[in-house]
């Protein structure tokens, strides 16, 4: 099945001052892609998603996005953040809302819903990621896990075409790493296109059906998961995954 | 009810000249006499001060809210240039009215406007005191304020802000929904210390003779010569006054904090699929605990299996 590409990055780079962090990044999402992105830390993996964002201004090269650049002036950013949301590793809650609040501002700024309409969805979200009950609740007076979930919430309350994972789970501990983790597979079964940046490896090779191993600034290798894992082939897969496979 | 208060205090002085009185009974004696215009004086002290709070804040709001707009090679040249030149502008008011005492901006802005106005005006514009007070100590407060709150908005974790704009909003929503209400709260603190700095800073507006609580002590004082007597009773009422207000400002600040904790919501009129809600003991289908007892049910539901017990066979 051949879909048109959502996203497509080319001949991407970002330096910051002298250092170049991305160099000449070419790769593409469609529809129903679940897409981990592994590699040691200072990689350039986060910084590649915080330019599909625009979070980061990329130095050169382009970002489609249904085939339009983003880059340009006159592209509607806030409408085409709304539609690729993401998920930090920090959550990034606003701590002065609610959970529910948390969930519902985006739609009622960006998207213009009415506060019914929000409400509903945002509930409904939050019951998806199993954090119904503390609606009422602020993020400080719960846990990291439970932050990550509501965050999820909030970026599925916007109802994207792409949600983008910056190392959702490299701020919690192993147990709340599970809830977590159980949320993006449950999402992943669903059909959500995701583009996970991550240290579980997995995640990676269990839900992902693309991986992508970045060093260095530049995609080493990619492929299917059973590929990247099974049967690397470039020295640099092998020996940052070898920890992974011999334990 | 003030002249029955003056009767007694007469009757227990008795007919003695004020030069001969004690310490105490000086002090009776001036609050029976003086007592109306003391307090009116610290009601003005008090209007002015809470008034020039309010609008210094507001000032101040403004001022930090332009000072942190964040620019972009992406912006239009003309908003760029603008916010630039406000900045500058900004820059300058708060460093002059932070760098020079109010007392010397009373008098500049008090005998100054009608001087500076006169130059080009066939009528120039004479100020009352009273006006002119509000006037010097809001744009006073107004600088130190900008700062304050320029402080606060910085202070808020930018990973908020990023988490605002990757779901779309812009940088107006992110201020006004997210940023500015914690802001808010954290800067609480700082707009009380303002408002007791300015209760008692309003004496320096003497100079312009607007008639606030230090004019009236000073009034006091010298028609009785009795500087130290009338300073007690002033003092007293800076100090009455600063401590009711600091009480009333940690109570405000406390209800800004919100409650401490929160109620699990357990009904909805939505259509649960999962049916947690029959259990609110059990937490959520992602809890650890919920994960963990599943497997221990599939674990021991394969024991089961092996031993034989099921009708599979």
């Amino acid at each position: 099945m051949k879909t048109e590409p959502i996203l497509e990055i080319r001949h991407l780079s970002k330096k910051f001052g002298k250092l170049t962090v991305l160099r000449d990044i070419d790769f593409s999402v469609s529809h129903g892609n679940v897409i981990s992105i592994i590699g040691a830390s200072g990689s350039g993996k986060s910084t590649l998603l915080r330019c599909i964002n625009l979070l980061e201004t990329p130095t050169s090269g382009e970002i489609l996005f249904h085939g339009e650049e983003i880059q340009k002036k006159t592209f509607p950013l806030t409408a085409y953040r709304g539609k690729v949301g993401m998920v930090f590793q920090s959550f990034n809650l606003f701590a002065n809302l609610t959970v529910l609040e948390n969930c519902m501002v985006g739609q009622q700024q960006v998207l213009r819903k009415g506060r019914k309409e929000a409400e509903e969805l945002a509930k409904m979200y939050l019951d998806k990621v199993g954090m119904y009950p503390y609606i009422n609740a602020k993020p400080r007076q719960i846990s990291g896990g439970q932050k990550q979930r509501v965050a999820i919430a909030r970026a599925l309350a916007m109802e994207p075409e792409v949600l983008l994972f910056d190392e959702p789970t490299s701020a919690l501990d192993p147990q709340m790493v599970g809830e977590v983790l159980a949320v993006m597979r449950s999402l992943a079964a669903e059909g959500l296109t995701m583009l996970v940046v991550t240290h579980e490896m997995a995640f990676a090779r269990d839900v992902s059906n693309h991986v992508v191993f970045m060093k260095d600034g530049v995609i080493c290798e990619e492929g299917d998961p059973e590929q990247i894992f099974g049967n690397p082939q470039d020295p640099k897969t092998i020996e940052f995954l070898s920890r992974f496979r011999n334990g | 009810m003030w002249t029955g208060i003056q009767n007694l205090i007469t009757q227990h002085l008795g007919e003695i000249s004020f030069g001969a009185m004690g310490f105490w009974d000086k002090i009776l004696f001036l609050i029976g006499y003086y007592g109306p215009s003391y307090l009116e004086g610290a009601w003005k002290t008090f209007i002015i001060a809470l008034v020039s709070t309010v609008i210094g804040c507001l000032i101040g709001l403004g001022v930090g809210i332009i000072q942190t707009i964040p620019l972009s090679k992406k912006d239009s040249r003309t908003k760029r240039i603008t916010v630039k030149l406000l900045r500058a502008l900004m820059l300058i008011y708060v460093e002059v009215f932070r760098g020079t005492p109010m007392m010397i901006q009373a008098v500049f802005i008090y005998y100054g406007i009608p001087l500076m106005t006169g130059a080009f005006m066939a009528n120039p514009i004479y100020m009352d005191p009273w006006p002119a007070a509000f006037l010097i100590v809001s744009i006073n407060t107004g600088a130190y304020m900008a700062e304050t709150v320029r402080g606060g908005i910085l202070s808020i974790d930018p990973g908020q802000t990023e988490g605002a704009k990757a779901i779309g909003m812009t940088h107006v929503q992110t201020m006004l929904f997210v940023i500015l209400p914690q802001t808010m709260r954290n800067i609480m603190p700082q707009i009380g210390n303002n408002l007791i700095i300015n209760v008692k800073d309003t004496c320096v507006l003497q100079v312009i003779s607007v008639a606030e609580l230090f004019f009236k002590h000073n009034s006091v004082a010298g028609a009785r010569y009795s500087f130290f007597e009338s300073a007690v009773i002033t003092m007293a009422i800076y100090l009455a006054m600063t401590l009711i207000l600091s009480r009333i400002l940690r109570w405000m600040e406390k209800r800004m904090e919100g409650a401490d904790s929160y109620d699990l919501a357990t009904t909805d009129t939505l259509a649960h699929t999962t049916g947690m809600y029959n259990y609110p003991r059990r937490g959520s289908n992602f809890d650890e605990r919920n994960i963990e007892q599943e497997a221990a049910e599939s674990l021991s539901r394969e024991g089961k299996r092996e031993g034989g017990e099921t009708d599979e066979d």
